[in-house]
């Protein structure tokens, strides 16, 4: 597992977030491009200033003219056709080459273009946005049915040469337009509701923990709708994906507190899995406590944050979606406590 | 009237964005609450695309056109009015939003449904904000139906719609731009409202509409719309420019013809908002490729511009000041805006500040350079007294340096994977520094429009009379008396040629001769 990462404590240290340093090739693709169309621009931006500019500097009337003394008016010129058709046919051509560009790394960025070699491992994951979370259903390797179904932080094997991983993400809404967007790997690709075969993919290299974030407005809480992905080792993915496959944790010591979410309504928006427990308007919290964070990646998750949070979530992210329930502070330290456990 | 509605709302619009900056200058700030930032950037936008933009744009050109038609007032002034009313009522509307419980609507101006649905947006917000633009829409397209009626019809004699002048035929374009363009936002709203009010499911996903139609629609309206925004600065700065650099405009047919090419490319290009939104591969070829052929006429207006000023003898006065500002920072959104429009590039900066970022920069660095640059060419014409040159220079500066630093930086942050709409950030992203630097221009640029506002205002009373033609200009519009009299002209002109004033002052070497 990666080390703990403190959000708050991470400030001094930036996390990478910039679209130009790609690590994933649908990413690099789009950073050749980007600098492919920025040279053509800074190249017709120079000679734009450049005539302006100069244009600015010699033809300037001079000061001793100024209002009202008399000056002759320069040579009317009214136009000219060889040179008009000139600047049209030469943007014409600059535009028909960077076509060519596009339609080239269009080819790349997108799933169904992508020669895999044959020795790839594909890994599908579908990923459903909601007001303001995300939930992953990982599929079990090698067979297309669902395997593992998990919120916010998706761990996902590093590409290697000797072993491709690509992953296919499938994308779908179950309220409002969402966007998916982790720019170090790949451009966003929208969630919209209805529509269920937006796709996206990307294979990385480089293992560690890559952030994004919902990029489609989609009401109060959007800004807090973060996304974390942590690239591992394929043995270490493995282990992961061992441990989100187990049942839940069933530790007898915090019996009571497993007790009070089942009778509480927290069973009615959640699933713990191996419980009555079966909601699905909210996050799946079957191994919760192995996460390093809640609340759509915005909060590190400790005891204390977590206690807080039953009490009232409103207090820390207003307008979520899960409202406080009064209870008594008992029952949210067992609570909280039956939670810690699940890992 | 037109003008100081849009004044109005401009400071409206200001306020909230100002609001909005505040926020943004740090990591978790609580300035504003969540809601109360979705609810300011929504009206800001719509305000400012709506309330502000349109109407000044219209205003200007009310009094303008037909006085460079030699016309004595538009072709139906009772329309004109019913215009105005209606844009007004429209935005007291869409404000009307704020006295309401639940307060005005968190939707974003492009409203994307189904958020719009009253699953999502349960409160009256979204409805004063539809039925406000709906109405204001029946005004925009009677001033359209206006402008195209009176271009058409009432030039005077002589005036060929080959010697129109140059501003006359960009706002013969806009208004039927405005004519194809606004009546799907209507329909698109109606529907809206059928769905909120009346239970249809147009745009509910569940049962059965579709998330995606109301995107074309909106685009489909909303694409064009920056058009109708940006086309009649462009007639504002094509009529300064030959004048103060004291020459012909270069390739007046080239010039335009390709108003018409941007007008009828821009139709075909809406979805190049869509490209993140998972469309095929062969949709998003045929928009990239499109939205780059705008760039072709685009040019051919840059490169004219230029060559206008290549050889002339450049005046720098106030209005010639804001048209350079236009030519310098208009074309860095162009170039901007053809990044954009290569679709792959689009899938990592659509939706972040990238995005912000070039389209403030094409709507100030246009639109706003370009209407001012037409208000301080017109404003002698209107009132009869010149705008203080001292105040327009300093106005122009604190613009251009706070403009600068508003929209650049955010280019950055839209690189350094920053989304927009968001209400506040991580501390752990590296976003602050962008942001501080853009919170700060928008502190430099507010007094900009102030000195504005506070020029208008002195030179009403106290500015140097301007004459009738203080620039020594060559449209009709400086044949008559600075103000006008009521019906603009004592006797009907007739021109030979589309610079009659020039004919007039060079009657050894006039322009009819070449044209």
């Amino acid at each position: 597992m990666p080390k703990l990462i403190l959000l708050a404590a991470a400030a001094s240290q930036a996390l990478d977030v910039s679209t130009l340093s790609p690590a994933s090739p649908p990413a690099e693709s789009i950073r050749f491009l980007f600098i492919v169309v920025t040279a053509a621009a800074a190249f017709i931006l120079a000679i734009v200033w450049g005539v302006l500019f100069y244009s600015l500097l010699k033809f300037r009337r001079p000061r001793l003219l100024k209002d009202g003394l008399p000056t002759t008016e320069p040579p009317q010129v009214y136009g000219s056709l060889p040179i008009e058709v000139a600047w049209t046919v030469a943007p014409g051509l600059i535009v028909f080459l960077l076509t060519l560009v596009i339609v080239r790394t269009e080819f790349q960025v997108h799933v169904r273009e992508q020669q895999q070699p044959e020795s790839a491992k594909i890994l599908n994951v579908t990923v459903i946005g909601h007001q303001w979370w995300w939930e992953y259903v990982i599929e079990r390797d090698g067979q297309r049915k669902p395997g593992v179904v998990t919120a916010n932080e998706l761990h996902i094997p590093a590409s290697t040469a000797e072993q491709p991983r690509p992953i296919y993400l499938n994308l779908r809404s179950a309220d409002v337009c969402h966007s998916f967007w982790i720019p170090r790997l790949a451009g966003k690709t929208d969630l919209i509701p209805g529509r269920n075969k937006n796709e996206m993919w990307f294979a990385t290299r480089e293992t560690g923990l890559y952030v994004g974030q919902c990029a489609e407005y989609c009401g109060t809480q959007h800004a807090h709708m973060l996304l974390r992905v942590y690239v591992e080792s394929e043995a270490e993915f493995q282990a992961w994906l061992a441990n989100e496959t187990k049942p839940a944790v069933d530790d007898p010591s915090v019996r009571n507190g497993k007790q009070i979410f089942l009778t509480e309504s927290c069973v009615k928006c959640h699933t713990i899995r191996g419980t009555p427990a079966q909601g699905a308007f909210g996050p799946n919290l079957t191994h919760l406590a192995a996460r390093e964070t809640f609340a759509g990646c915005m909060i590190p998750l400790t005891r204390d944050n977590l206690r807080k949070w039953i009490r009232d979530p409103q207090e820390i992210k207003v307008g979520c979606l899960m409202p406080a329930f009064g209870l008594s502070e008992q029952k949210i330290d067992w609570i909280t406590d039956y939670l810690m456990s699940l890992k | 009237m037109y003008v100081l509605m849009a004044i109005f709302f401009l400071v409206v619009a200001g306020c909230e964005a100002l609001a909005i900056r505040w926020q943004l200058i740090k990591p978790g700030n609580d300035f504003l609450n969540p809601d109360t930032f979705n609810k300011f950037f929504t009206m800001h936008g719509t305000t400012m695309v709506f309330f502000m933009g349109m109407p000044i744009l219209i205003g200007i050109a009310n009094y303008v056109v037909p006085l460079q038609l030699g016309a004595h007032d538009m072709a139906f002034p009772r329309v004109n009015a019913f215009g105005f009313w209606t844009t007004l009522f429209g935005g007291c509307l869409a404000y009307f939003s704020f006295f309401v419980p639940g307060g005005p609507p968190a939707v974003g101006w492009f409203a994307y449904a189904p958020l719009t649905e009253t699953t999502f947006s349960p409160k009256s917000g979204v409805d004063f904000w539809a039925l406000g633009l709906l109405v204001s829409g029946v005004g925009t397209i009677a001033a359209g139906v206006n402008f195209v009626a009176t271009i058409l019809t009432m030039r005077c004699p002589g005036m060929t719609l080959t010697k129109l002048p140059f501003f006359c035929w960009t706002m013969l374009w806009t208004s039927l731009q405005i004519l194809v363009a606004i009546p799907p936002l209507t329909a698109a709203l109606i529907m809206v409202e059928f769905d909120r009010v009346l239970g249809a499911q147009f745009f509910n996903p569940q049962n059965g509409g579709s998330a995606y139609l109301w995107q074309h629609l909106f685009w489909f309206f909303g694409h064009p719309e920056v058009y109708i925004l940006i086309l009649p600065a462009f007639g504002m700065i094509t009529e300064v420019v030959p004048v103060f650099s004291r020459k012909v405009l270069f390739g007046y047919e080239f010039m335009a013809a390709a108003t018409m090419g941007i007008v009828f490319i821009s139709m075909g290009v809406w979805a190049h908002h869509m490209f993140a939104a998972g469309m095929s591969r062969t949709l998003d070829m045929y928009f990239a490729a499109a939205s780059l052929l705008v760039s072709i006429p685009t040019g051919i207006k840059f490169f004219n511009w230029l060559a206008t000023m290549y050889g002339g003898r450049l005046w720098m006065a106030s209005p010639m000041l804001f048209a350079v500002g236009f030519l310098a920072m208009f074309v860095l959104g162009g170039l901007t805006g053809i990044m954009l429009a290569s679709a792959p590039f689009d899938l990592q900066v659509s939706d972040s500040y990238f995005v912000v970022g070039h389209f403030h920069w094409v709507l100030i660095g246009g639109t706003v350079f370009g209407v001012f640059a037409g208000i301080h060419y017109w404003f002698p014409k209107v009132t009869g007294r010149m705008l203080s040159e001292r105040l327009a220079k300093w106005q122009f500066w604190l613009l251009l340096i706070g403009f600068i630093l508003t929209f650049g930086p955010m280019h950055v942050s839209g690189l350094l994977g920053m989304p927009r709409r968001i209400f506040t950030y991580q501390a752990d992203r590296p976003w602050q520094l962008w942001n501080q630097l853009s919170s700060l221009g928008a502190m430099i640029q507010a007094p900009s429009y102030l000195l504005f506002v506070i020029n208008i205002g002195w030179s009403l009373r106290y500015g140097r009379p301007a004459g009738d033609d203080p620039w020594d200009a060559w449209t009709l519009e400086w044949a008559t008396t600075s103000p006008p009299p009521s019906y603009n002209f004592s006797e009907t002109p007739t021109v030979r040629s589309r610079r009659p004033l020039w004919d007039v002052k060079h009657p050894d070497d006039p322009d009819w001769k070449y044209e």
